[in-house]
């Protein structure tokens, strides 16, 4: 493996870019062809039924161009995203921004309650010891339960005492997101070494002032690593929060409506916007991570 | 052994009045008195529990006990309150059974839960799981010889991990049917990426004088992956392996959502969650929690044997 000479190819799958670009090119060709192999046999029922002679190019169109089929194309999912996103009216019950705006809006409501509820339990976690002791291991626990298999009874048994719409999906996510919010800053928040605990007691600093001054900033990428997979899981809750309530609202509701119809493209045009929600959430805080981390005087 | 007398004192005091609470009060209406005393053992109970959990003592076998007892004794306390609410205060049973119902309907209805545990975790959770998580160990492996792959599939599977991959549910419900197949490919898909991930991650953490070690010594790739980066890359295996215990369990009963046989964990809570048979769907909670739990504790045991060189857990 003598590679001597660095052309702008050697160079481009060096890096992370030039694989990436690859294998997703290798993902779309997969996807292209599985929804030829899965939707075959509809359509070779189809031509059968029409009388048609078809060839292997006319199978290929037909799978691709399918109204209900058992894997749409990728191109017919961009053409319905497209369609119920840019071309319908962002009021109307069909637009995916009206449905991922009550989605997104449940997500960074719980998102949150979520975070202030982690760190509030992190700083009593970190100072009140009989709290650490009674609380850390239910809080570990509390993880081993599938809350979002009990999302149901929570929607429904907040909607008896009147809670309806926004708040109980808020709820679950809050719930999902405390967790990685309240370990990672309960990491953070007793990252500072001892020197600089004692530093911080020769000035005389009180607990407030230590806190402030030393605890709080050392917690601050703990805190943000929490935050990202906070975002990504208060999405996930948010979206499984949708599906008891009657697939009224929201991108569960899509799936759900879909999967009851047969909606096939409409199930995957909500799923690839969630996706897509996701990666950008994630992105931003991401962002807003390195912008914090500039403002505290990090070096790039 | 100091401060533990006046803690069992608190400790005893505050459970003793609780039992004496749950005997005396049957049914509905309470008043202010009874929230007053709520009120009152429970600070009792927490100044007995901040004792304990501040107590020191000479050898470790108290201290562990200790240790352990204060989440348990606050664990209980939670569920006294529980009861004590729903009891006393006459909370309807749609909104919140207290537990001693719950309890019941566990033994009661004992047969049905066997079969949704059956159906749910026997089936589509441990195939589900053993699947993905074994065909995410194989690519990392794959990945590990091709370098091209794995820095093309990291990326891939960091951004995998933060997708909302639940949603699948309905399309492999689409794919496979309403029985447990397309529960445990939904399993699948999920927890591939976390064990991909970590894999890679883990097989890429061996140091560097360690491989030129076994370089020197002209080890093969399989000889090094056995002797030296499989061993490493152990802990990491082993953090996938715990988060995709619960994102298993997890995956199952909500694809259970989109349509299922008439049995299964996801189903009961859904359809007893129409009928408000609230007690029917918490022992379905308790259930999964059980699970959950132990599962997630086989997998740490397994932990523990496997890595127990890992410093952190390593004794002090």
């Amino acid at each position: 493996m003598a590679a001597a000479k660095t052309t702008p190819i050697t160079r481009l799958l060096a890096g992370h870019a030039g694989p990436v670009a690859v294998l997703g090119l290798a993902f779309l060709g997969l996807w292209y062809a599985g929804a030829v192999w899965l939707n075959a046999d509809l359509q070779i029922d189809a031509f059968a039924r029409a009388g048609t002679d078809w060839g292997f190019s006319d199978l290929v169109a037909g799978t691709w161009a399918q109204e209900r089929p058992l894997l749409p194309a990728p191109h017919q999912v961009l053409a319905e995203m497209w369609k119920t996103i840019a071309e319908t009216g962002i009021t109307s019950k069909r637009s995916l921004v009206f449905h991922g705006w009550v989605t997104l809006s449940s997500t960074l409501l719980g998102f949150a309650a979520g975070t202030l509820l982690g760190i509030l339990l992190a700083v009593g976690i970190v100072h009140v010891r009989v709290l650490e002791k009674s609380l850390m291991p239910w809080i570990i626990a509390s993880q081993t339960i599938p809350i979002l298999a009990v999302a149901p009874m929570v929607i429904v048994v907040l909607g008896a005492i009147g809670l309806k719409g926004l708040i109980p999906k808020a709820v679950i996510s809050t719930y999902l997101c405390f967790f990685p919010v309240a370990i990672g800053m309960v990491k953070g928040l007793r990252a500072p070494d001892l020197l600089q605990l004692d530093l911080m007691w020769t000035y005389s600093a009180s607990a407030r002032q230590t806190f402030f001054y030393l605890r709080w900033p050392t917690a601050l990428p703990f805190l943000f690593a929490g935050l990202k997979v906070a975002i990504s899981i208060s999405l996930v809750g948010a979206i499984i929060a949708e599906l008891p309530t009657g697939a009224q609202a929201g991108l569960g509701a899509r799936l759900l409506a879909g999967s009851y119809y047969g909606q096939t493209i409409q199930i995957w045009s909500a799923l690839v916007t969630a996706a897509l929600m996701a990666a950008l959430l994630v992105a931003l805080m991401g962002g807003i991570e390195r912008q914090v981390a500039r403002l505290m005087g990090a070096r790039p | 052994m100091s401060g533990l007398r006046p803690a069992l004192l608190f400790l005893g005091i505050a459970f003793a009045g609780a039992f004496a609470m749950l005997d005396a009060h049957t049914g509905g209406a309470a008043g202010a008195g009874f929230a007053l005393s709520l009120l009152a053992l429970s600070l009792l109970g927490w100044r007995g529990l901040t004792l304990l959990a501040n107590a020191h003592f000479a050898d470790g076998r108290g201290q562990r006990v200790a240790d352990l007892s204060v989440p348990v004794l606050f664990g209980l306390w939670i569920v006294f309150l529980w009861q004590a609410v729903t009891i006393g205060f006459g909370v309807p049973q749609v909104l919140l059974p207290p537990p001693s119902m719950i309890v019941a309907r566990i033994f009661g209805s004992a047969d049905i839960l066997l079969a949704d545990f059956r159906q749910t975790f026997l089936q589509a959770v441990l195939i589900g799981y053993l699947l993905g998580c074994g065909s995410g160990f194989l690519v990392a492996l794959i990945a590990d010889r091709v370098p091209f792959l794995q820095r093309g599939l990291l990326p891939l599977g960091n951004l995998a991990s933060a997708l909302p991959i639940v949603g699948v549910a309905p399309i492999m419900v689409m794919w496979f049917g309403f029985d447990w197949p397309s529960k445990a490919a939904v399993v699948v898909i999920m927890t591939f990426f976390p064990m991909l991930v970590n894999t890679v991650a883990g097989l890429a953490a061996a140091g560097h004088q360690e491989r030129e070690l076994l370089g020197t010594y002209a080890a093969t790739w399989g000889q090094s992956l056995l002797a030296l980066r499989l061993p490493v890359a152990m802990p990491f295996i082993f953090n996938a392996l715990k988060i995709n215990s619960t994102l298993a369990l997890i995956g199952a009963i909500v694809a259970e959502f989109f349509g299922t046989p008439i049995v299964g964990m996801g189903f009961r809570i859904s359809t007893e969650v129409g009928r408000m048979n609230l007690d029917m769907v918490w022992a379905e909670i308790v259930l999964a929690a059980v699970a959950g739990s132990l599962f997630y504790g086989a997998v740490a045991l397994a932990e523990r044997r496997v890595t127990f060189w890992h410093p952190s857990l390593r004794q002090r």
